[in-house]
C-alpha cells in the first residue's frame, strides 16, 4: 500500500477521485439542505411560474409591459433594458475614452493636463457613488415648464430628458441598427482582417461600396415600411401641460445611470487607448511623416489602428465589465435585469429559478462580448513571432 | 570636440518662466490652443472655488441649516455637523474613540506594508494578523471592560475598511491556492479551479453578493450560517481571489520554465519549490496588477450599500436624507468623493512608484 501510495501516477488519479467526490458530496448536502428548506417555507420549484402574471407595473421599459404581463416577459424587459443601457454605455464610453486618450497623447501640454484632470477625477470615484451622484443631479433639475434647453429640440427636467426622435415602430429601427453595424463590422473586416488582405485593392473597394449599399437599402427600407401611420417623420418634444409630448423621453434613472457608465468606463477606456497609441513606436510615424502623409491620416490610418490591434484584449475585459456595470441600476431605480428578478424573487419567492436565470444569462451575454472581440482579435493579430515594432 | 566646447550647454534648469513658455507656448499653435484650454480651465476653477470656497457656509451656529438658506455657495456646515454618522454610522456616541482608533491602527499596517522592509512573506502576514486582530477587539469589544459591539452595528467608514480589509486577507491565500490548483497537472483538479474562476469572473459582483446574502441561507445547514455579515464578506474575498488567482497565475507563467526545473533537478520538494522560488518572483511579476487589482477592489465595496450595510456610502445618503439637510446631497456626495479619492489616488500612485522603482531593478 504504500510503496503504491509513493507512485506519482496513482497519487494523482487518487486525488482526482476524492476530488470529485468532495465536490459532488458538498453538492449532494446543498440540495438536500435547499430541498428541505424550501419544502419547509411551502414553496414549489419549478419554472411553472414564468407564465404566471406578475401583478405589479415597474418603471421603464422598452417592450410593451403591464401588470398583466408573466414573469417571462418581466425578465425579458430586464434582458432588453441591460443590452440597451449596455450597448448605449459601451458606445458613449468609446466615444469618450478616445476623445480623452487623443488629449492625453496631444503634443501640446495644457491638453493633456485637461485629460490628466478628467481621468484622474472620475477613475478615482466609485461608479456606484457617481450614479447616484448624477441620479440626485438629474432629479433635482428644474420641472418640465421650466426645462433647461441646451440645444434645440433638448430639454433637460427632473422627469428625465427628452430628446427629438423619429416616429418609426421599434422593430424596424432595431434592423436598421443590425444592419449598420453589420455594415460596420463586414467593412471593418474586409479592411483590416488577414483574409480581407488577399483581396486585391480594388475589388476590395468595390465589395466595401458593395456592403455600404445593400445596408443603406436595407436601412432606408426598414424605416419606410416601420412608420407609424398618420405622423410626422420627426417627432420633437413639445409641453404640453405639465409634460412633455412627442419625441423620446429617457427617464431620470437611465440617464443618472448613463452618464455615470460614460464618464467613468470613458476614463478607464481612454487609459487602456492611451497606452495602445504609446506602444506604437515612434518609427511609424515619422515614416509617414516622410511619405508626406497628412497628420489626420497618420492618426487614423496608422496609429488607431496598429493601437487599436495591440489593446483589443484588454478594450474587450473592459466592455465585459461595463455591461456588468448595469448591474448598479439597481441602486438608482433602473429596471435592469438584476433589479427585475430581484423584484421577482421578493414576489415569486422562486429564488433558486431566477438567480439560475440570471447567472446564465450574463454568462450568455457576457461570453457573447469576449467570443465576438475574440474573434476580431484572431481576425487582426499579427501571425508569427516577429518583432515588428 | 572644439564644437562642442564652443556652444554652451542648454540650461538644464530654466527659470519657472521660461519653462512654462517652453511647454505650453512653444509654437503659435501651441499658444492658441494653450491659452484657450487654460482659460476654459481657469473659468471651471473660478466656478469651482467660488462655489465651494468664497461663497461656503463652513459652520452653523445654532446647529440647523438656517444659515444654507438662500446661499450661492457650498453648505459644508452639514459635514461639520454630520461628521460622525458619515465616518463611524451608528457606533454608539461615547464609543466612538474606539471606532478612529482601530481607523488610525489599520493606516499604520497600510503604511507599514508600503515599505521595503517588511517587503518579506512572514513580516507582512505577522503585521496584518497581528494589527487586524487589533483592529476587530478594538471594534468589537469584550475585553478591558469594554462593551461588545457586534459587526452588524459598525457603520461609515470604519466598515467600509474592515471589509475591504478582511476580504483581502481572506482572498489573497484563496487566491494563490486557486492559481497553483489552476496549474496543476491533474486535469479533473485544474479543469476545476478553471470553471469556478471562469464562471465567477464573468458574474457581476452584485448577484454574488446578493446571492451570499440572501440564497445561501437556504442551502447550508443552521450551524454553518454565520452571521450575514461574515457570509458577504466570504462571497466578496471569493470575487477579488478569482481575479487575484488570474494576476498571480499570469505572474507565474512570465516565470522562464528553467526555474521551476533547475529547483525540481536540485531535489526541492513541492512545497519549497513553490514558496521558495515561485511565488516570490511570480509576485514580484504581478505586483502592479495586484496594485491595481486592490484599488478597483477597494472601490467596489461601495457596492455592499446594495444589500444592505450602512457603509460610508450609506451613512452619507443618511446624513442629508433627514428632511433639513436634504438640499445638501451635493456636498455630502463630494466629501465621501474624497474620501475615497484620497485612498484610491494615493494606493494608484504608490503602484506607478512601484513599477518605476521594478524598472530600474531589471533594466
Amino acid at each position: 500500500m504504500l510503496t503504491l501510495l509513493r507512485n506519482a501516477k496513482f497519487r494523482g488519479i487518487l486525488f482526482q477521485v476524492l476530488f470529485v467526490l468532495a465536490v459532488i458530496g458538498v453538492l449532494i448536502a446543498a440540495v438536500s439542505v435547499a430541498s428541505k428548506n424550501i419544502s419547509a417555507q411551502g414553496m414549489s420549484a419549478g419554472f411553472g411560474f414564468l407564465e404566471r402574471s406578475t401583478g405589479f407595473n415597474i418603471g421603464f421599459s422598452v417592450i410593451e409591459y403591464s401588470s398583466n404581463s408573466s414573469y417571462g416577459r418581466l425578465i425579458t424587459v430586464g434582458i432588453v433594458n441591460t443590452v440597451l443601457l449596455g450597448t448605449i454605455g459601451i458606445v458613449l464610453a468609446n466615444i469618450v475614452g478616445l476623445s480623452v486618450a487623443m488629449l492625453r497623447t496631444a503634443s501640446n501640454e495644457s491638453l493633456r493636463l485637461l485629460g490628466a484632470i478628467y481621468v484622474e477625477t472620475f477613475r478615482n470615484v466609485p461608479l456606484i457613488l457617481q450614479a447616484i451622484f448624477w441620479y440626485s443631479i438629474v432629479t433635482n433639475l428644474p420641472s418640465p415648464r421650466e426645462a433647461i434647453n441646451p440645444f434645440a429640440g433638448v430639454f433637460l427636467t427632473s422627469r428625465g430628458f427628452f430628446l427629438p426622435w423619429i416616429n418609426v415602430h421599434g422593430w424596424a429601427i432595431a434592423i436598421a441598427m443590425a444592419s449598420i453595424v453589420a455594415g460596420l463590422i463586414l467593412s471593418l473586416w474586409i479592411g483590416r482582417s488577414r483574409r480581407g488582405a488577399q483581396i486585391a485593392v480594388g475589388r476590395r473597394k468595390a465589395l466595401r461600396r458593395g456592403v455600404w449599399t445593400v445596408c443603406g437599402v436595407v436601412v432606408v427600407v426598414a424605416l419606410i415600411q416601420g412608420r407609424i401611420p398618420e405622423t410626422s417623420f420627426v417627432t420633437v418634444p413639445q409641453v404640453k401641460g405639465l409634460n412633455f409630448r412627442g419625441g423620446i423621453s429617457l427617464p431620470p434613472e437611465m440617464s443618472a445611470l448613463m452618464i455615470a457608465i460614460t464618464l467613468y468606463g470613458g476614463a478607464y477606456i481612454s487609459e487602456i487607448v492611451r497606452a495602445g497609441l504609446q506602444s506604437v513606436s515612434r518609427g511609424q510615424t515619422e515614416a509617414a511623416q516622410s511619405l508626406g502623409i497628412s497628420a489626420w491620416h497618420i492618426f487614423t490610418r496608422i496609429r488607431l489602428p496598429l493601437a487599436f490591434r495591440a489593446v483589443l484584449p484588454s478594450l474587450t475585459n473592459q466592455y465585459v465589465w461595463l455591461f456588468k456595470a448595469t448591474t448598479l441600476g439597481i441602486a438608482v431605480g433602473y429596471t435592469d435585469l438584476f433589479a427585475v428578478i430581484s423584484v421577482s424573487i421578493n414576489q415569486s419567492g422562486q429564488t433558486f429559478e431566477l438567480i439560475g436565470i440570471l447567472m446564465l444569462a450574463f454568462l450568455i451575454m457576457n461570453n457573447a462580448i469576449s467570443f465576438t472581440f475574440n474573434q476580431i482579435n484572431r481576425a487582426i493579430a499579427i501571425r508569427g513571432t516577429q518583432n515588428r515594432g | 570636440m572644439a564644437n562642442e566646447k564652443s556652444s554652451p550647454l542648454p540650461n538644464q534648469h530654466p527659470a519657472l518662466g521660461a519653462r512654462l513658455v517652453q511647454r505650453f507656448f512653444r509654437t503659435p499653435l501651441d499658444s492658441v490652443i494653450s491659452t484657450v484650454t487654460l482659460t476654459v480651465l481657469a473659468y471651471l476653477a473660478y466656478h469651482v472655488l467660488d462655489w465651494a470656497v468664497f461663497n461656503a457656509i463652513w459652520t452653523t451656529p445654532d446647529g440647523t441649516s438656517e444659515v444654507c438658506r438662500g446661499v450661492d455657495g457650498a453648505c459644508w456646515a452639514v459635514i461639520q455637523q454630520r461628521w460622525r454618522l458619515i465616518l463611524f454610522g451608528l457606533f454608539p456616541y461615547q464609543e466612538q474613540w474606539r471606532s478612529s482608533l482601530a481607523c488610525v491602527l489599520l493606516v499604520v499596517i497600510v503604511v507599514m506594508s508600503c515599505l521595503p522592509t517588511f517587503w518579506t512573506a512572514l513580516r507582512l502576514t505577522l503585521i496584518w494578523v497581528i494589527g487586524f486582530i487589533g483592529f476587530f477587539l478594538l471594534m468589537r469589544g469584550g475585553i478591558f471592560g469594554m462593551s461588545v459591539i457586534a459587526p452588524s452595528e459598525w457603520g461609515g467608514l470604519t466598515l467600509t475598511a474592515f471589509f475591504f480589509v478582511t476580504c483581502v486577507l481572506i482572498g489573497m491565500p484563496l487566491a494563490i491556492a486557486l492559481a497553483l490548483l489552476r496549474r496543476s497537472p491533474l486535469p479533473v483538479v485544474s479543469g476545476g479551479a478553471a470553471i469556478v474562476i471562469d464562471c465567477v469572473r464573468s458574474l457581476p459582483l452584485v448577484t454574488i453578493l446578493f446571492t451570499a446574502a440572501l440564497i445561501l441561507p437556504f442551502v447550508l445547514p443552521g450551524w454553518l450560517l454565520g452571521d450575514k455579515i461574515w457570509r458577504v464578506i466570504l462571497g466578496f474575498a471569493l470575487f477579488y481571489a478569482v481575479y487575484q488567482a488570474e494576476i498571480i497565475r499570469g505572474g507565474i507563467q512570465s516565470l522562464p520554465g528553467g526555474q521551476d526545473e533547475a529547483a525540481k533537478a536540485l531535489g526541492l520538494s513541492y512545497f519549497h519549490r513553490v514558496t521558495r522560488i515561485i511565488l516570490p518572483q511570480a509576485f514580484r511579476n504581478a505586483l502592479p496588477p495586484t496594485i491595481n487589482q486592490l484599488v478597483i477592489t477597494f472601490k467596489e465595496t461601495s457596492l455592499i450599500v446594495i444589500i444592505g450595510f450602512f457603509d460610508v456610502l450609506a451613512s452619507g445618503s443618511a446624513a442629508f436624507g433627514t428632511g433639513e439637510w436634504s438640499f445638501a446631497y451635493t456636498e455630502v456626495y463630494i466629501f465621501v468623493a474624497l474620501i475615497y479619492f484620497v485612498f484610491v489616488f494615493s494606493l494608484s500612485r504608490y503602484g506607478a512608484y512601484l513599477e518605476r522603482r521594478m524598472r530600474v531593478g531589471t533594466n
